[in-house]
């Protein structure tokens, strides 16, 4: 079929149609070349196509490798979840579960009143009241962190007061933000802010007091303003270590905020969870514990894609 | 009335307070450098040189003693001096360009305008042959191509001198050499005056006018000072051949392994 192409395509150029009719010994060798050359074109793209499918293949098979592990963990939860319903009949099984799920989750953003609203609703209340305790810790945890860094006196002097509150629960601060505000809403964000402080303070310290010698000798022999070190040194610097501490902050704002909606009531993912319970919906408890997992999941990511953003080495 | 000597250091000492009490790193340093000289300091590790370039460089003060730079008394780090670390020191969040940029906006932004400074950098990074990877980030290149940027980056702003701590240490043979080449060439377009710190006999021949051997520390000093006469350029392979290379290597090399013999 190759040769027939090169006679063809050789017809057309003009003067040259004897050659084709009869052709000359040195036409013959001519086309045989060609002939040779396309066939091993042809055989070369034979085997790249080859080698495509192959590399398809082996991803495919890479991905099966990271999925299947993590289904079949899935599977068997869902199995012994299953198997556990026979025991505690009072726990509803997987299907049921999803089936009110599914009807939870059709209509999401509906209210009826201050304590029936759906939970799309119930979930940003609770990411509203993490983002404002978190944002405010943020506002002031990081500037705090570079202090406490930057100048060695600040570190000596608060770090008894840091050790000691540090480990207090952060439910132990709500009966201080009621007394104080003399409303649930705004102590629950205070119980958010003040947990949420220490791991960004702690670790916005740490990076400032880790900053390799010879970047602050560039600063030195440049003679660098005080406004150019911070921003071309210090905080580009000290950037990977804060996110570590927002990380951190996020993952145990989202922890808190479950148990002290618990406690303050009104609109939220963990007052949802309370009232359910009060309701005596199971499943909908279920539901909201996956959910709660879920968001506090999707969070953590973000923020590791963040900080993935801004790794130099 | 100006000095003849572009960089003087006077009857010099750096002591430093330890735990075990005073510890004397070097003393009576007495050091002469005329302008677009290249002089290496060499000794042992522990001798004090760094101490010495860093006292020159500003970082350190020293405790007894003067030194001038250019016809002003050295009394912390300022860019008349640009310095060239052992580890290259470049900002890994920022381009190669915008680690010579920062230098050069320091020194020259009161005068002139962006286009210019922006200028200023790219002829630095020419100069040390990286116009080709200006925009990368340090970790996108290699540890010969990172120090470059570190001299480029020293050079960008026109000091009155160059400081080199061991700048070629970290770095394999072969790459050492090609650099050794390059700062030959550079040196003698730009003619800087260059005080280095290194601890390659070959390296402080190859490249110095002056050598200044140093003792072991503690209480390091100027053990001898070689002045090296060998005709510029200088080619690496020539000096091979060359009696009067072999003459200073041997003298140093002397100095270090039998008058400064150091117990292992």
């Amino acid at each position: 079929m190759t040769a027939t192409l090169t006679i063809d395509a050789m017809l057309t150029t003009p003067g040259d149609a004897f050659v084709a009719a009869m052709p000359a010994p040195e036409a013959v060798v001519e086309i045989t070349a060609l002939t040779a050359k396309q066939i091993a074109a042809a055989a070369d793209r034979e085997a790249q196509t080859q080698l495509a499918v192959r590399r398809r293949r082996e991803r495919l098979a890479s991905l099966v490798q990271s999925i299947v592990p993590g289904l079949v963990g899935i599977l068997i939860f869902l199995l012994l979840w299953q198997g556990l319903t026979h025991v505690a009949t009072q726990i509803p099984g997987p299907a049921k579960v999803w089936d009110s799920a599914v009807k939870l989750f059709s209509d999401p953003f509906y209210r009826k009143g201050p304590n029936d609203q759906g939970i799309g609703w119930n979930i940003l209340a609770s990411l509203q009241r993490v983002g404002l305790g978190f944002g405010l810790a943020a506002l002031v945890g990081i500037p705090a962190g570079f202090m406490i860094g930057r100048f060695e006196y600040l570190n000596r002097m608060t770090s008894p007061i840091i050790s000691l509150l540090r480990p207090v629960s952060p439910l132990a601060w709500l009966p201080i933000g009621l007394m104080v505000f003399k409303a649930a809403n705004p102590a629950a964000i205070w119980v958010i802010f003040i947990c949420s402080i220490w791991p960004m303070i702690i670790n916005t310290a740490t990076g400032v007091q880790r900053i390799p010698q010879d970047y602050l000798n560039v600063a030195r022999v440049l003679n660098l303003s005080e406004w150019k070190v911070f921003t071309k040194i210090l905080f580009p610097a000290v950037l990977p270590y804060m996110l570590t501490g927002v990380k951190l902050s996020i993952g145990v704002a989202w922890l808190v905020i479950v148990a002290a909606e618990m406690l303050t009531g009104g609109v939220g993912i963990g007052f949802w969870l309370w009232d359910e319970w009060n309701n005596l919906v199971v499943e909908h408890i279920i539901i909201a514990i996956f959910t709660i997992g879920l968001v506090g999941l999707l969070l953590e990511q973000a923020l590791i894609w963040i900080a993935k953003r801004f790794q130099f080495d | 009335m100006s000095n003849p000597f572009h960089l003087v250091v006077d009857n010099v000492d750096k002591r430093f307070n330890t735990k075990q009490g005073e510890f004397i790193a070097i003393r009576d340093i007495n050091l002469r450098v005329q302008r677009g000289e290249f002089t290496a300091l060499i000794g042992h590790s522990g001798c004090g040189k760094s101490t010495l370039l860093n006292l020159i460089a500003g970082l350190d003060v020293a405790t007894n003693g003067v030194l001038v730079c250019a016809g002003r008394e050295i009394s912390g780090p300022g860019p008349d001096r640009g310095v060239v670390f052992q580890n290259h020191s470049l900002l890994p969040w920022l381009t190669c360009f915008d680690n010579v940029y920062l230098a050069v906006e320091r020194v020259f932004s009161s005068t002139e305008k962006k286009p210019q400074l922006a200028a200023r950098t790219e002829a630095a990074l020419k100069m040390v042959g990286l116009t080709h990877a200006m925009h990368k980030h340090p970790n996108e290149i290699s540890g010969g191509m990172k120090q470059r940027v570190g001299i480029a980056r020293a050079l960008s702003i026109e000091p009155a001198v160059l400081l080199l701590d061991e700048p070629f240490g970290a770095l394999d043979a072969l790459t050492r050499a090609h650099l050794q080449d390059e700062l030959l060439r550079i040196v003698a377009d730009t003619k800087s005056t260059v005080v280095m710190v290194t601890h390659d006999v070959d390296e402080a021949v190859l490249l110095s006018d002056k050598i200044v051997m140093m003792t072991n520390g503690p209480s390091a000093t100027i053990g001898e000072i070689l002045d090296v006469q060998l005709p510029r350029p200088r080619d690496r392979l020539e000096l091979a051949e060359n009696t009067d290379y072999h003459h200073y290597r041997k003298a140093v090399v002397e100095f270090l392994y039998s008058k400064q013999k150091k117990a292992a």
